[in-house]
């Protein structure tokens, strides 16, 4: 483990996260990567899922519906167009809209691939919701 | 010549607004705060994303770039997005911005273009109508959003690109006001497609050489979706800026209309008591003139 880097977690309306992370697991369009200190240079979009970030004194989960991942020598900035911040109390509401939104997708897509990152993000919110 | 009374009541009458106006003041200093706040919490987002946009422009093959990025090689039809105020009495905002719009479509309309205005906000419809009417398309009303969100910022968004991928106008411009201080509201126009990226020769990422970023899924997929996004994100600007700007308006107008009656009143009362002292000298003289009569 190779210390820290910066992280942001940024959403139109508000800087949610800014400060170290030591890990930040992020769901990107082509697949889930993980970011590490030192990481090379690299723009990713981003589909909805759980976003993990791993700051030195525990974990965050933030839900994040569209956006960018940019990350640069200095650290990942995240934009991100909608979020839940599922550590934060009275969300279930918004959760559970996610979930049916995910499900509507479910139901209606014909491409594989999109069925399983919904799927995914269903089993995702419902462990959260669950808790 | 007013009565006593008549008096009376016109200085009542203004004390009454001078307390409605400095209710109004106070409560347009509290939701200013509320605006500013929102304001400076959304900068950041925006600023990163035109970096990344900045970024990704200045790499992208100008011959097969997006039509949002570069502009789709016509000039005929305008959209004027007029971001305006839901209410009134706040000094010269509304008009500010209204002005500015109805410049720029004179001109337009003098070098033969088309235009077409799209509205939001009440007041700027209101002031446009009447000599602009036929170009204003439509009209969005956010009367009753008490706290201006992405979404609102959004909608429009995803309606203007709508339009413009239906060919429905070539260039797209927005209208609001920028917010500096609480005193200075400069009312601005900033075109949004094609969009204007800010300096593109500039120093800005010079840090990240070429070839050196990569991209996932693909540079032009990423560009795509910024450019899309950048759109939803610049008109949440100008509504922020308008909310932040619109209350240090209403404040300042407001602060001038309660120091305005205040004078008012001084002079009324003023005058209130000449008079009464005439009135009273006049009784006087007559009941002494009556008794030297007799």
């Amino acid at each position: 483990m190779a210390g820290t880097f910066k992280f942001e977690l940024v959403s139109p309306e508000r800087v949610l996260f800014s400060g170290d992370a030591s890990e930040v697991i992020v769901p990107g369009t082509d697949g889930q990567f993980t970011v590490l200190p030192g990481h090379a240079p690299f723009v990713s979009s981003l589909r909805p899922g759980v976003l993990m970030i791993k700051i030195p004194s525990g974990s965050r989960r933030v839900y994040i519906r569209g956006g960018i991942a940019e990350v640069e020598p200095e650290g990942l900035t995240i934009l991100a167009q909608h979020l839940i911040d599922l550590e934060a109390g009275g969300v279930n509401a918004e959760i559970d809209a996610e979930i049916k939104a995910a499900e509507a997708i479910i139901a209606s897509t014909k491409v594989e691939d999109e069925r399983m990152a919904a799927a995914e993000t269903v089993a995702q919110l419902r462990s959260v919701a669950n808790r | 010549m007013p009565s006593l009374k008549d008096m009376r009541n016109r200085i009542a009458s203004v004390k009454a607004t001078r307390k409605i106006t400095k209710a109004m003041q106070m409560v347009a200093a509290a939701k200013l705060r509320r605006a500013q706040e929102a304001a400076t919490a959304a900068r950041p987002y925006a600023e990163r994303m035109d970096r990344v946009l900045v970024n990704l422009a200045r790499r992208a093959n100008p011959s097969e770039a997006s039509p949002l990025l570069v502009g789709n090689g016509k000039d005929d039809v305008h959209l004027l997005i007029v971001m305006t105020a839901e209410r009134g009495l706040c000094g010269g905002f509304n008009s500010n911005i209204a002005r500015l719009a109805r410049v720029d479509t004179l001109r337009l309309l003098r070098a033969g273009k088309t235009v077409k205005i799209l509205c939001v906000g009440r007041k700027g419809a209101d002031n446009l109508r009447r000599d602009l009417g036929r170009n204003i398309m439509d009209r969005v009303d956010l009367r009753s959003v008490r706290q201006l969100g992405f979404g609102n910022a959004e909608a429009i968004g995803t309606r203007v690109l709508a339009m413009f991928e239906a060919g429905e106008f070539d260039v797209a411009t927005i209208y609001f006001s920028e917010f500096k201080n609480v005193i200075t509201q400069k009312p601005t126009a900033q075109q949004i497609i094609p969009a204007r990226i800010p300096d593109i020769e500039g120093s800005a990422g010079k840090a990240n050489g070429d070839g050196v970023v990569e991209y996932e899924p693909s540079e032009e997929d990423v560009l795509g979706y910024l450019l899309k996004r950048n759109i939803s994100t610049q008109i949440f600007r100008g509504l922020l800026e308008n909310a932040a700007s619109e209350q240090g308006a209403r404040m300042t107008a407001m602060d001038n209309a309660t120091r305005n009656a205040g004078d008012m009143i001084n002079k009324l009362t003023v005058k209130y008591n000449r008079l009464r002292q005439a009135n009273i000298t006049k009784e006087l003289i007559e009941i002494i003139s009556g008794a030297e009569a007799l």
